[in-house]
């Protein structure tokens, strides 16, 4: 009747989980009772469940982000704590079993669940902004993404309570991903869970890619067009041409693993090292569509907080468009050691250290516009600045693991787990902050604390360095990856120093927390009231804060780059103040339930598959087949705003003298 | 049927006129009877120099798409078609460096991770 | 006029990617392309594991032994047609036609379900004589690749018959003509895909 499940499947014997459960299990409790009591339901669905408007959706994409940050955090926590007791004859307090699940669960959570929403529902939340649209090209395929992305995210944290999650790092090799050495559910929902929120993410690509392509304000051609636009639309091209190869190749697993295949079995001619060349194919592509939208945010804000346009306009364009073709031609390093033979790993390693050369280029372009700027040091540039010293770092590290000879020695040791946190960290996760603290006003209305934003910094920075550092010793040391325990007690003394930079970032969460908590209080104080708290540059700076349903009432025209810094200098004429303002009715497309109840059945699909529960499986299809169809004969997508409407809007928020 | 230009060019597949293009799918669809019977036939015949067999198969197959794309999708070298055309291109790349990089990469790694049985197997 | 056109004087001169918000059918029809070329990739990835395990057959059933060129060049005439009868069919959605329609449609939707009776009966066929997916690397490929793009054909005849009610239902408003030319490019796609199939698995199995 309900397949393998059982009620053995709920660690009731685990501590640790039972306890975790049972607090995250109360949360949300109070939280719906809290909802429930308030009456805040109608509320939620209409503005937010069932919202197909982008800068809504950028926004629950970073509450997510958020949310997950927190989940895969507190594994790392868990991590370092045991990897600061397990030296010598201690075995901590994980058992290999549970450890292994954790990290596992760790790198999964981060990449699929906290980066790419991260940076997903960033570029949501700009890019029509910044193109001078109306909305993405397609705003309910827009909340299809979102809401599966979120299925996703559900599957993953109830892993945690009802069955286990896998053991096999996050990227899942056979043949210990095979039924044959896991032969529990953890790989399948790891598999599933990724394969739904894996399609929300293509579909996110698809959508943002025809957004920049093909919808922009009059006169905004390609040369025209904000730099955060170029690296959105390297990183979206990169999701369209990478993520099937991800899908196929969970597919080819699934199919090992539920039909008996023999993709990458050790038997009857199957072969685990295609799966890793095939899975590193899409793997190399994917930290880039993680890093070009970091870069953008960079660019934007080194600009805008310099008073200068960007140096080297031009070559920063090049740059990003030859990191996304080359971004498919380095994959190998990753497997340096599988045994391809000199030759392969030869050109491999020249790749990736040709690949550092553009990169190298955007570094001195920023350093070039902040040179001779009058530089003002707000948040965002302390992310920025951050940013630049931290990455450098990394990415050196990393040209040192592209010489082969050197990547045998450091392949899976503690020196590769620093490097990619560094460039993550010191890359993804600093472009965000700024990102957040840069665009937060546009959204809400009103500005961050400030002081507190400097201290969630400096708890990051500081944090970040005293976490990883020590790791880079650690690997030269000859420490690997993944090990939950190590017998030399020299090792522990690092180990302590990185438990301690770990503690300063949970701070650093915290206090983000705080932030939001006392900003919100503070709102009234730091009201954005003209749309343009910062002096920018680009569109977005150009309307109110936060935007109306229908971004812009007139289209803006575009002549030239940084088109909102033209319209400023320009708009002290007298022919501005008096153009007519007349305004037309604007459609704009109506609320639709169609990705939440999507999301639900991918939910119930999954989850049955997973525990093999063939009818569930049949009903979730079934189900999302039924919403497709009644979405197919929605004839009524769109809503009329009349133009009485617009101008009232206008008249209370219409555009005034910028703030600096 | 408007046949104004649009803005940000043409979809792939869009017939800028409406009569004639009938005739191009016909004519489409001689060319790929033609090509599939001669890639039939290169596939048995003896007369072909076999190891290049592979590659006049290989040309035929990229022919005949080609005709897939011009005559049922459209694709032209227009100037609204420049999106499509690009991405396509993008594609394409992608495509192979899968296909081929793959091919050559495991046939590296097939040969240096050869079990000892087959190795064996290999020297008698 | 579009709001383009009237800022710009809908002057040919004037670079197309200057001109402001593509129409809807433009950036559809954009947004389907880039999916199709998603899809491709797809099947690069199938492309690929075939042709590094084609010949792992462990002992059981090679390429050679199985794959019988007659029948394949029976399916292929019938996706071949099917494509050509679908620009047809598209032709006629374009003029807003409906009996031409539905009657190309219905063509392309037979000679698409003749094609799927085919590879099915040569699937059951191997699954018969234990040549399944489960016998080794190479039959897993097989059957993975070709049963892949079969999973699409049979996707895209269920497509083609919710599309011939939407059009009963609803007539050739944008919405359904948008939605039939995205059709156009999945069928025609899926026979490029075809394409490669049969080259590589069938005709380069006799090699």
């Amino acid at each position: 009747m309900l397949g393998r499940l059982s009620w053995a499947a709920i660690p009731f014997d685990v501590p640790v989980v039972m306890i975790a459960a049972g607090s995250v299990g109360l949360i949300i409790f109070c939280v719906l009772a809290l909802v429930t009591v308030k009456g805040w339901w109608p509320y939620l669905w209409r503005e937010w469940i069932t919202s197909v408007d982008h800068k809504r959706i950028g926004v629950m994409y970073l509450g997510l982000a958020l949310l997950m940050l927190v989940r895969g955090f507190s594994d790392a926590m868990l991590m370092r704590s045991q990897l600061a007791l397990a030296a010598g004859h201690a075995q901590g307090y994980l058992p290999p079993e549970h450890y292994d699940q954790i990290f596992s669960a760790h790198g999964t959570i981060m990449i699929f669940f906290v980066a790419m929403p991260f940076v997903i529902g960033l570029m949501n939340f700009v890019l029509p902004l910044q193109l001078g649209v109306r909305d993405v090209a397609f705003p309910v395929l827009n909340s299809i993404g979102f809401w599966l992305s979120a299925a996703g995210v559900l599957l993953v944290n109830v892993s945690l309570v009802v069955g286990e999650f896998a053991r096999t790092g996050w990227l899942a090799y056979p043949p210990l991903s095979e039924v044959a050495y896991s032969p529990g559910v953890g790989v399948d929902y790891y598999l599933w869970s990724l394969q739904i929120s894996g399609l929300g993410t293509l579909l996110s690509g698809i959508n943002l890619t025809t957004t920049i392509l093909k919808l922009r304000a009059p006169g905004m051609g390609y040369r025209q067009m904000p730099i955060f636009c170029w690296t959105a639309l390297a990183s979206n091209l990169l999701i369209v041409a990478s993520f099937p190869i991800l899908t196929a190749t969970f597919a080819m697993l699934l199919l090992d693993r539920y039909c008996g295949f023999h993709f990458f079995t050790n038997d009857l001619g199957g072969n685990p090292m295609m799966y890793i060349n095939l899975i590193w194919s899409w793997g190399h592509p994917e930290v880039y569509i993680l890093i070009l939208p970091a870069f953008g945010v960079f660019s934007e804000v080194v600009a805008t907080f310099s008073g200068k346009p960007l140096f080297g306009r031009r070559s920063m364009v090049m740059a990003t468009m030859v990191i996304c073709v080359l971004s498919f031609l380095v994959w190998l390093h990753h497997f340096f050691t599988m045994g391809a033979g000199a030759d392969v790993n030869a050109f491999f390693g020249v790749m990736t250290m040709i690949i550092a050369v553009p990169t190298g280029v955007k570094i001195f372009n920023w350093l070039f516009t902040l040179y001779g700027g009058r530089i003002r040091f707000t948040v965002p540039i302390y992310w920025a600045v951050g940013f630049m010293v931290t990455f450098v770092i990394g990415g050196m590290t990393g040209v040192l693991m592209a010489i082969p000879p050197a990547d045998f020695v450091l392949h899976n040791s503690l020196f590769l787990i620093a490097h990619f946190h560094n460039v993550a960290i010191g890359g993804v996760v600093f472009g965000v902050m700024a990102g957040i603290s840069y665009w937060f006003p546009k959204a809400f209305g009103f500005t961050l604390n400030e002081r507190l934003g400097k201290a969630v910094f400096w708890c990051w920075f500081i944090g970040f360095y005293l976490a990883f550092m020590p790791l880079y010793v650690l690997g030269l040391m000859g420490a690997t990856r993944r090990m939950q325990h190590y017998s030399n007690l020299h090792w522990q003394p690092l180990m302590l120093v990185a438990l301690a930079g770990a503690l300063l970032i949970l701070l650093g969460i915290a206090l983000t927390g705080v932030q939001l908590a006392v900003s919100i209080r503070q709102r009234e104080r730091n009201r954005d009231l003209t749309g343009d708290p910062w002096n920018g540059r680009t569109l977005e700076w150009s309307t109110p804060s936060p935007p109306p349903v229908w971004n812009f009432s007139h289209l803006p025209q575009v002549d030239r780059a940084d088109a909102f810094w033209a319209m400023k200098q320009q708009r002290g004429t007298a022919q501005d103040r008096n153009l007519e303002r007349t305004y037309r009715a604007i459609q704009v497309p109506r609320n639709n339930p169609t990705g939440f109840f999507l999301a639900f059945c991918a939910v119930l699909l999954g989850f049955s598959l997973i525990w093999r529960i063939w009818w569930g499986a049949g009903l979730g299809l079934l189900g999302a087949i039924v919403v497709c169809l009644i979405q197919a004969w929605r004839t009524d997508g769109e809503i009329e705003v009349p133009a009485e409407k617009i101008a009232a809007f206008e008249r209370l928020h219409g555009p005034k003298e910028s703030a600096v | 049927m408007s046949t104004e230009f649009e803005a940000q060019g043409v979809a792939p597949g869009v017939n800028v006129h409406t009569h004639g293009t009938r005739g191009s799918y016909l004519i489409g669809l001689g060319y790929a009877v033609v090509l599939t019977l001669a890639s039939f036939w290169a596939s048995s015949t003896d007369v072909i120099y076999p190891p290049g067999v592979p590659i006049l198969l290989g040309v035929l197959a990229i022919a005949q798409m080609g005709i897939h794309l011009v005559f049922f999708l459209h694709i032209s070298s227009a100037p609204d078609q420049t999106n499509n055309i690009l991405a396509l291109a993008f594609g394409i790349f992608v495509v192979g460096l899968l296909v081929f990089g793959s091919m050559i990469i495991m046939a590296h790694l097939n040969h240096n991770m050869m079990p000892m049985d087959k190795l064996l197997q290999m020297q008698r | 006029m579009s709001a383009a056109e009237e800022a710009l004087g809908s002057d040919d001169a004037v670079p197309l990617s200057l001109r402001g918000p593509a129409s809807t059918r433009v950036v559809a029809g954009y947004g389907f392309w880039l999916f199709l070329l998603s899809d491709i990739i797809i099947f690069a990835a199938l492309f690929a594991a075939y042709a590094v395990l084609s010949g792992e057959s462990a002992g059981g059933p090679t390429a050679a032994d199985l794959f019988d060129k007659r029948h394949v060049l029976i399916e292929t005439a019938c996706l071949l047609a099917s494509s050509v009868t679908c620009g047809f069919g598209s032709l006629a959605v374009q003029s807003g036609d409906r009996t031409s329609t539905y009657f190309w449609m219905t063509i392309t939707f037979i000679l698409g379900a003749t094609f799927l009776s085919l590879e099915v009966s040569e699937f059951s066929h191997m699954l018969s004589i234990g040549a399944g997916p489960s016998r080794s690397a190479f039959l897993s490929a097989f059957f993975t690749l070709v049963g892949t793009h079969g999973l699409h054909v049979t996707i895209g005849l269920c497509w083609l018959v919710v599309m011939l009610l939407q059009v009963a239902t609803l007539g050739f408003r944008p919405m359904v003509s948008r939605r039939f030319f995205c059709f156009g490019l999945f069928w025609h796609a899926l026979d490029i895909v075809w394409i490669g199939v049969f080259t590589i698995v069938y005709l380069g199995a006799h090699l």
